[in-house]
């Protein structure tokens, strides 16, 4: 594992008007470009954590390292200048416009106004920004925009490091989804280390490279990859926390590439219907896919096979939907029990035909 | 100069007032000054203090009574305490002035302050504010609104108050009213009256149009769609 950009040792945090600590005895570390997300239910002390590592909250003991410096040995404005911050209610500032909200690290830093011009703009291209929104007040934007004009905004002095607390909590499940994705492709990109707090696990299991999973007081459950948690979870705490559908969640993290696909009845529009016939009854199926040079082009089913004497005698029906590599095996599985067939067919984008999935299959990979 | 109101004489003398354009403007001209003195100076004061107020929050409960304190002395008793001791001045006029808009200030900024949204206050420290940069830049700006709401209520108020420095030899348009009373010339007491509430109303008006100059931002029309 490369050295840790972020490093977390023994961190204990009480606050003043309670006697129970926050966070007790807090160790972790993050690698270099990693996302870790820390997630559990509230009073878990994750929010506290992560404020700790820009110091808007003072650990009561420990130390917290950021690319191999002490935090409590900086000076707390320097050192939070050069961490992006994103909080849930975003907080742009409603008197400047999206511009000067995206310049503020810059301008803070005293860069010069061509340096921040084309800055912005080189955010606007990576956040697919529309150019007339630069111009507008907070209060103008809808409650996506903001959200990605916040986080473009903790990007724009580029620093290595980004805290976000619940950043996408704050809007509608479809407009979730998108800044997801969108945040994905972004940091795969960027690969920026990233501590992201959240209380919602599917978000987590999506978006994160290592998961812990805090319980009151700051006490890790299990710090580990999504895959490992949903398969092996360490305890009771985290079982109950992952919730059900721990299965689908699990292979909504495959991809249909990471697996062998199954062979399927195929045939060419060359072949006779009797050869064809034949492949069909071989897998037991009443439906054959038309493969000529590699190339989808449809189905025929054993009627029409039956009453001709080539398969090109017969036009091959187009599929209503196929997976392909990139799909998860979630999808996959959505494929498959919404086909009359029950089976899925795996083609890649380019309609190249690689084979089929079935339910058997499936099931095989989540258990093993 | 000693005129009555005579039956069969017209209300309002509008021969008087065209002879006295000249007395008009120089009142007028004085009635703004010791406005814009007294608000000036009150901010002078207030601003500081509100910002001691919002910072140590214990403090606002008791420089909130001593300038609440100011605000129910009756305006002549003041005047009358004073003049003893800063004699018929502008000092004297002013002291009074500016102690009635202390409060309103000093509220106006404190709640100009404690307005702003705790989210864009946490995001501006997240990203490296310094807590002098905070205020400056972040929540002075913020409370704008409020502070001007502050300062034209504070001026409104004065200049009404500034008649009645009249008594003390000051007084701006007062100056007509009181010469109106003590001659039973309704037309000066009209005339002063009526151009003191003008110059309010404007002055409101301007600081209106000030306020949404300073502050576009407060402003826009709410379109969340592009």
């Amino acid at each position: 594992m490369p050295e840790a950009m972020i490093r977390l040792e023994d961190v204990t945090k009480r606050f003043d008007s309670t006697d129970q600590s926050a966070v007790e005895g807090l160790s972790m570390e993050v690698a270099d470009g990693e996302t870790v997300v820390l997630v559990g239910p509230s009073g878990c002390g994750k929010t506290t954590t992560m404020k700790m590592i820009n110091r808007l909250v003072e650990p009561t003991s420990g130390h917290i390292f950021v690319d191999g410096t002490d935090v409590l040995e900086q000076d707390a404005v320097r050192l939070r200048r050069g961490i992006g911050y994103v909080i849930q209610s975003i907080g742009l500032l409603p008197h400047r416009t999206v511009a000067q909200n995206m310049a503020t690290v810059p301008k803070l830093e005293g860069w010069e106004g061509g340096r921040i011009e084309e800055r912005i703009s080189e955010l606007v291209s990576i956040f697919d920004l529309d150019e007339r929104m630069l111009e507008r007040y907070p209060s103008e934007l809808s409650g996506g925009q903001r959200q990605r004009v916040g986080v473009a905004r903790a990007l724009a002095a580029d620093p290595p490091v980004m805290l976000m607390d619940e950043p996408f909590g704050a809007v509608d499940p479809i407009v979730r989804e998108r800044l997801q994705d969108q945040f994905l492709d972004i940091q795969r990109r960027l690969q920026k280390t990233i501590v992201f707090v959240t209380h919602d696990i599917d978000e987590a299991i999506k978006i994160a490279d290592r998961i812990a999973i805090l319980n009151v007081g700051g006490k890790i459950e299990q710090f580990a990859t999504p895959e490992e948690i949903l398969r092996q979870p360490a305890n009771d705490f985290v079982r109950k926390f992952v919730g059900v559908e721990r299965g689908l969640k699990r292979l909504a993290l495959m991809k249909v590439e990471e697996i062998r696909v199954e062979d399927g009845p195929v045939t060419a529009p060359g072949s006779s219907s009797k050869d064809a016939l034949e492949e069909l009854a071989r897998f037991d199926f009443d439906w054959i896919s038309v493969v000529e040079d590699g190339e989808l082009l449809g189905w025929v089913d054993r009627s029409g096979l039956e009453k001709a004497e080539r398969v090109s005698d017969v036009d091959p029906r187009p599929f209503s939907a196929y997976v392909t590599g990139e799909s998860t095996l979630r999808e996959a599985l959505d494929s498959i029990v919404t086909s009359r067939t029950q089976v899925a067919v795996v083609a890649t984008e380019g309609q190249r035909y690689k084979g089929i999935l079935t339910l058997e299959k499936i099931s095989k990979e989540i258990v093993t | 100069m000693i005129r009555a109101q005579v039956e069969g004489q017209p209300y309002i003398d509008w021969g008087w007032i065209a002879d006295h354009m000249d007395d008009v403007w120089t009142r007028l001209i004085e009635h703004s000054y010791l406005t814009f003195l007294a608000v000036a100076i009150g901010m002078l004061i207030s601003f500081p203090l509100a910002i001691f107020a919002h910072r140590h929050r214990r403090s606002y409960g008791p420089i909130a009574a001593v300038t609440g304190l100011l605000y129910t002395i009756p305006s002549l008793a003041l005047f009358a305490f004073l003049v003893p001791y800063t004699r018929l001045s502008v000092l004297t006029a002013e002291i009074g002035l500016v102690s009635y808009t202390l409060l309103i200030l000093i509220r106006g900024v404190v709640s100009g302050l404690s307005g702003v949204p705790s989210d864009a206050r946490e995001a501006a420290l997240g990203m490296g504010y310094s807590r002098s940069e905070l205020l400056w830049r972040i929540e002075l700006p913020l409370s704008t609104p409020v502070i001007i709401a502050g300062i034209r209520i504070a001026t409104v108020t004065t200049i009404g108050l500034v008649t009645v420095t009249a008594l003390i030899g000051k007084g701006g348009l007062g100056f007509f009213i009181l010469m109106g009373i003590d001659r039973n010339f309704p037309t000066a007491s009209l005339l002063g009256s009526i151009l003191s509430l003008g110059l309010a109303v404007l002055v409101d008006f301007l600081l209106v149009r000030v306020e949404r100059l300073v502050t576009p931002w407060a402003h826009r029309e709410r379109r969340a769609t592009i």
